[in-house]
């Protein structure tokens, strides 16, 4: 079983979110709380559950990541752009 | 354009307080995320992948200055600084708090603007011909007929809750600049030989899984009747469409599963047993609306204007803007112009806050305060002087707004795909980024000649590549983003939807698959006057398989 995180979007504004180690929901992935094992997976799930209840974040899921000299790596595709934010620079259209 | 009444700004007010206190539920706790995401997606309010986006309506396409200005300002105060106009002639917003947003649509609701029908299975905001009111040879304005479909069709109760989402789009002239085929109920209107106003009423059209063209299903409706007809159709959809599979719910099922042929006779039936004068407008109403839409005072001038000739015959960079990025006009002197929204290595159809208030501004002095949105994200001001037409340029250049690839290869459409949206297999914009790279001697895609590339971010379709004449489709192969390319699509009054030409590229690859698409058809085609799908339409997709296969 690979290991693995939760992320969510923050209630406020949206914005990708990890839980870390001390219980906080944090942007960086870097920081977040890596679960080996079913058992430290539930415990995730029942923090993103109550991080519901108490209004922080919206639709917390584990994701699988990898641990390597890159730091905390999401395996899926998408899970490394909403890690990293859009690609592209925005707006104005110009590349650069 | 058309005003407001007090009724209808009484009722945007009220939704705009409404939606206040569901937000203040809803960080309160009072509100679960089930309970508010279906209030949200009534008020425009999506949850993306990095962010809430916020969808604003721009019914047919046509903005005020003021309103355009309205938007820069939202993009300064409450987000990063842009907006991103979408297929749909609409405008989103990447990145506002969820606690901003009943005071954006506050802001918004002062220039009688709103996010209602941008979401949710209604019948959306109303798309037409982004030249309307301007394009030589146009019956007339059809945003009259938009304008009227709108007020009939929001918060209609009967159409709230359609079995799904439901699109019409409205176009005046024989050149189809709104894809009608791939809405739901595409309208063209005509006159009859005995001149009578009235529409060729198309049904069943739509991109996304199953891509399908309408079908006509009336060829001439005399205009007084079109919401009784309208409503005969909705009615039948209403009834018999699809509520158990979200796959199956579009009119395009129905229409194909009971045949066109059946389905006409449904449609007629039910129309014929309407009280009609109960639905349709009196005369006097459309005439109400219709004067909202007169033309703006034009100067009388003469047919082409000397300076301007000449140039265009002296200046060859301005006379290449003038063939790709200036149309011409059905009053005499004057001319319409498109912005391209799309620089080379750009983000397709994002502006800046900038840009938008710089573009409200060339409005108000060349074009009677008036820009449109077209659903190939792009701007434009339409009733442009020819004798304005070297002085915009030159601003438009300060901007970087005058791109001259207006219908050429790199003025692609392309979704927010991976790099915003939540539904999304691959990346869309880095991909017409790259294109764009490639592509973007001015020569060679001048010589290359009229072609449309289209990507879209995943199989619902936002980026129409299914009418692209290059199709492209991020796909999820394995976790890692691959793109299926289509070629033949067209999305003009010669429809065609595009056929999948082999198996899927690779992100690396589909940069030298366009350009292997290009030079095969630069080597076969019958001179520069055969346009690219011209040449697809007569010659197949034989060839191009072949050069895109054959060696590996
Ligand atoms: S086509 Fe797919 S990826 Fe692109 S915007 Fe639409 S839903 Fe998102």
């Amino acid at each position: 079983m690979a290991a693995q995180v939760i992320t969510a979007n923050r209630l406020v504004d949206g914005a990708v979110v990890y839980l870390s180690a001390d219980g906080q929901w944090v942007q960086s992935l870097e920081e977040a709380s890596v679960a080996e094992g079913e058992a430290a997976a539930a415990a995730l799930v029942a923090a993103g559950d109550r991080a519901v209840a108490g209004r922080l974040v919206v639709a917390p899921y584990l994701i699988e990541v990898d641990r390597g000299p890159e730091g905390i790596q999401p395996r899926r595709y998408r899970e490394r752009l909403r890690a990293t934010g859009p690609s592209i620079p925005f707006g104005g259209g110009m590349k650069g | 354009m058309y005003q407001y009444d007090a009724h209808d700004r009484q009722l945007v007010l009220d939704r705009v307080e409404q939606f206040r206190g569901q937000v203040q539920r809803r960080l309160s706790g009072e509100l679960s995320e089930e309970e508010f995401k279906p209030l949200r997606l009534m008020n425009g309010l999506y949850l993306q992948l990095h962010a809430y986006m916020l969808r604003i309506a721009i019914p047919y396409g046509t903005l005020s200055s003021a309103q355009l200005r309205k938007l820069a300002h939202i993009a300064r105060r409450y987000d990063r600084g842009y907006g991103h106009f979408t297929t749909r002639q609409n405008l989103q917003f990447n990145w506002p708090a969820l606690a901003d947003t009943p005071d954006i649509l506050a802001e918004l609701a002062e220039v009688e603007m709103h996010a209602i029908q941008t979401s949710g299975n209604c019948i959306r905001n109303v798309t037409a011909d982004h030249f309307a009111g301007a394009a030589a040879g146009e019956i007339e304005d059809p945003r009259i007929w938009c304008e009227i479909i709108r007020q009939w069709s929001t918060f209609h109760p009967e159409f709230s809750f359609l079995p799904r989402k439901f699109k019409i789009a409205v176009t005046a002239t024989e050149q189809d600049r709104a894809a009608l085929r791939v809405h739901d109920i595409g309208l063209r209107l005509l006159r009859d030989h005995a001149g009578q106003l009235g529409f060729e009423v198309m049904v069943g059209g739509g991109q996304g899984r199953t891509p399908v063209l309408a079908k006509t299903i009336r060829p001439f409706l005399a205009a007084e009747h079109l919401l009784s007809y309208l409503e005969a159709i909705l009615r039948t959809y209403n009834l018999l469409g699809r509520r158990d599979n979200l796959y199956k719910s579009r009119i395009k099922i129905l229409v194909d599963s009971v045949g066109p042929e059946e389905f006409t006779r449904l449609v007629e039936e039910e129309w014929r047993q309407m009280p009609h004068d109960r639905i349709d407008l009196p005369e006097a109403e459309i005439q109400r609306i219709r004067a909202h839409f007169a033309p703006p005072p034009f100067e009388a001038l003469p047919q082409r204007d000397a300076e301007f000739e000449l140039r265009r015959r002296g200046d060859p960079a301005f006379a290449r803007w003038v063939r790709a990025n200036v149309s011409p006009h059905k009053q005499p002197g004057y001319a319409i112009v498109t912005l391209s929204l799309k620089p080379h290595g750009g983000i397709p159809g994002d502006a800046t806050a900038e840009q938008m208030d710089a573009v409200a501004d060339l409005a108000d002095r060349y074009s009677f305060g008036e820009i449109r949105v077209t659903h190939e994200q792009n701007l434009a001001l339409v009733h442009v002087r020819q004798r304005d037409l070297g002085a915009l340029w030159h601003s438009l250049a300060e901007l970087n707004l005058a791109t001259p690839n207006v219908g050429l290869a790199t003025d692609i459409i392309a979704c927010p795909g991976l790099d915003y949206c939540s539904l999304a297999n691959a990346r869309s914009i880095p991909v017409a980024q790259r294109i764009s790279l490639a592509l973007q001697d001015l020569d060679r895609l001048t010589g290359v000649g009229e072609l449309k590339i289209k990507i879209s971010g995943c199989i619902n379709a936002c980026g129409h590549h299914h009418v692209g004449h290059i199709g492209i489709l991020g796909v999820d192969k394995k976790g890692e983003e691959f793109y299926q390319i289509t070629l033949g699509g067209s999305a003009d009054e010669t429809a065609s939807l595009g056929e999948i030409v082999g198996p899927a590229f690779s992100s690396e690859r589909v940069v030298w698959a366009v350009e292997t698409i290009i030079a095969t058809y630069l080597s076969l085609r019958r001179g520069p006057e055969e346009r690219f799908l011209d040449a697809y339409r007569r010659i197949g997709p034989d060839p191009f398989k072949e050069a895109l296969y054959a060696a590996h």
